[in-house]
């Protein structure tokens, strides 16, 4: 991605962590969007939810946030789950503010977020 | 420049109901527990000092209805929602029998923004002009729709006043008594406009009723345009983030986040936030006016932008 904005995924038994990283703003939101198509897919693939680690994100606009919601809306379309984990206190309270915190479960960590959508998964987790 | 709110609620008039001020009441006599508040400066300067915005005052419940005094003998208001009949009050009293000249200028005529018109003073006095531009060829029917039989007992041919519509152009800026005015199209059912208003150096943006879906940068670009170094831009802020980008998508009105980035990204110096929720209490909107000033701190990078919250009898020297 030509952004400052990075993404890394790591599979935890059936489900997916997926890390973005830097600032996600109106400038690398689309490219941000496209990356996320084939994470997605795979998440939906491997049977379990997808947790979106966000403990590298600093900064995220509005454009960023639809991205989070088009994300939930096409993961649910393929039988899958986003749930929110690990968030910075900026990045938190922009979601309180802008009330995304109320479409998304959000969790202080990721482990926690892990244990509600697959104990297999957290265990998994904990193995690291 | 001066801009003076007559009306700032969105979609529908609201007031208080019996039990708020009750309530209000009680919660401000036990806050002054132990004060000696024997005249009624002394409890209006308590009130004013001690007693929060949403305990001692209120956000007001009329409809769209913003009134600018660029420094012309003529009068100038956005929209004629249930705010204008206290327009049209000032401008009565202001005139004392002078002849007066309004120029309107009109968003859209969804219901919300046009129900004032029938209660505007000016328009059942003789000599008076009353201009309404705006850039939908429905302008002129809309308004005498809504006081033909059986909606309103006085049909717009009985109004005493000389009125006259004026089409304006999306795009092209016209110059109205010594006023630059610049439309633009927003996206809105049946469509809206926004105005920018340049007068004397200083720049008005009036935007409401105006939906933003974030999918195009270049819609984006346009908005930063036309809020460039805006000394005031008054933004629909109807909705949280999360509702209008999910199950309020597509219903035409933006978000207090938006309106901050927008304006940031165009280095306005100062939002109004604008046509609040009629579900909304004064305690709501108060809580998402504090929210928003954070969240313009946390996004801040070298330049400030002030927010306001808008309410009926809210002036703003430009």
């Amino acid at each position: 991605m030509t952004m400052n904005v990075t993404l890394s995924q790591r599979s935890y038994a059936s489900s997916t962590v997926v890390a973005p990283a830097g600032r996600l703003d109106h400038d690398n939101c689309e490219a941000f969007r496209e990356a996320l198509q084939p994470l997605l897919q795979e998440g939906a693939r491997a049977g379990g939810g997808i947790v979106f680690d966000l403990s590298a994100l600093d900064y995220v606009s509005s454009a960023g946030l639809r991205c989070f919601m088009i994300a939930a809306k096409e993961a649910k379309t393929l039988g899958s789950k986003i749930v929110i984990a690990a968030m910075q206190p900026v990045v938190a309270e922009i979601f309180q503010i802008s009330r995304f915190n109320l479409v998304f479960d959000t969790f202080l960590t990721v482990r926690e977020a892990l244990v509600t959508l697959s104990p297999d998964s957290a265990a998994a987790y904990g193995r690291e | 420049m001066r801009v003076r709110f007559w009306g700032t609620r969105g979609s529908i008039p609201v007031s208080l109901t019996w039990r708020d001020v009750r309530d209000r009441l009680a919660q401000a006599l036990v806050a002054a527990n132990g004060q000696s508040l024997d005249t009624l400066e002394k409890a209006c300067e308590f009130a004013d000092r001690h007693l929060g915005f949403s305990l001692a005052r209120t956000f007001g419940g009329h409809s769209a209805c913003v009134e600018f005094e660029p420094g012309s003998d003529e009068y100038f208001v956005c929209d004629m929602g249930s705010g204008a009949r206290a327009f049209g009050a000032h401008v009565l009293a202001r005139q004392a029998g002078r002849e007066a000249t309004i120029n309107v200028f009109m968003s859209h005529m969804h219901w919300d923004h046009i129900m004032g018109f029938p209660f505007l003073g000016p328009a059942y006095v003789p000599g008076t002009r009353i201009r309404i531009y705006g850039c939908h060829a429905v302008l002129e029917h809309a308004f005498r729709l809504q006081q033909d039989p059986p909606c309103f007992p006085v049909t717009f041919d009985q109004l005493a006043a000389d009125i006259e519509f004026i089409l304006l152009t999306p795009g092209e800026t016209a110059t109205v008594s010594g006023v630059r005015v610049t439309p633009k199209l927003q996206q809105h059912s049946g469509a809206s406009y926004g105005f920018r208003f340049e007068a004397n150096g200083k720049s008005f943006v009036y935007t409401t009723d105006s939906e933003h879906k974030l999918e195009e940068r270049s819609q984006t670009e346009e908005f930063v345009q036309f809020f460039r170094d805006a000394d005031l831009v008054v933004f629909d802020a109807m909705y949280s983030l999360a509702d209008a980008v999910s199950v309020k998508a597509d219903w035409g009105h933006s978000s207090n986040v938006i309106g901050v980035e927008l304006c940031q990204m165009a280095r306005a110096k100062r939002l109004a936030l604008f046509h609040h929720e009629p579900a909304y209490d004064d305690a709501a909107v108060e809580r998402i006016f504090a929210e928003t000033r954070r969240f313009e701190e946390l996004t801040r990078a070298e330049h400030r932008l002030e927010v306001v919250a808008a309410y009926d009898g809210l002036e703003i020297d430009l």
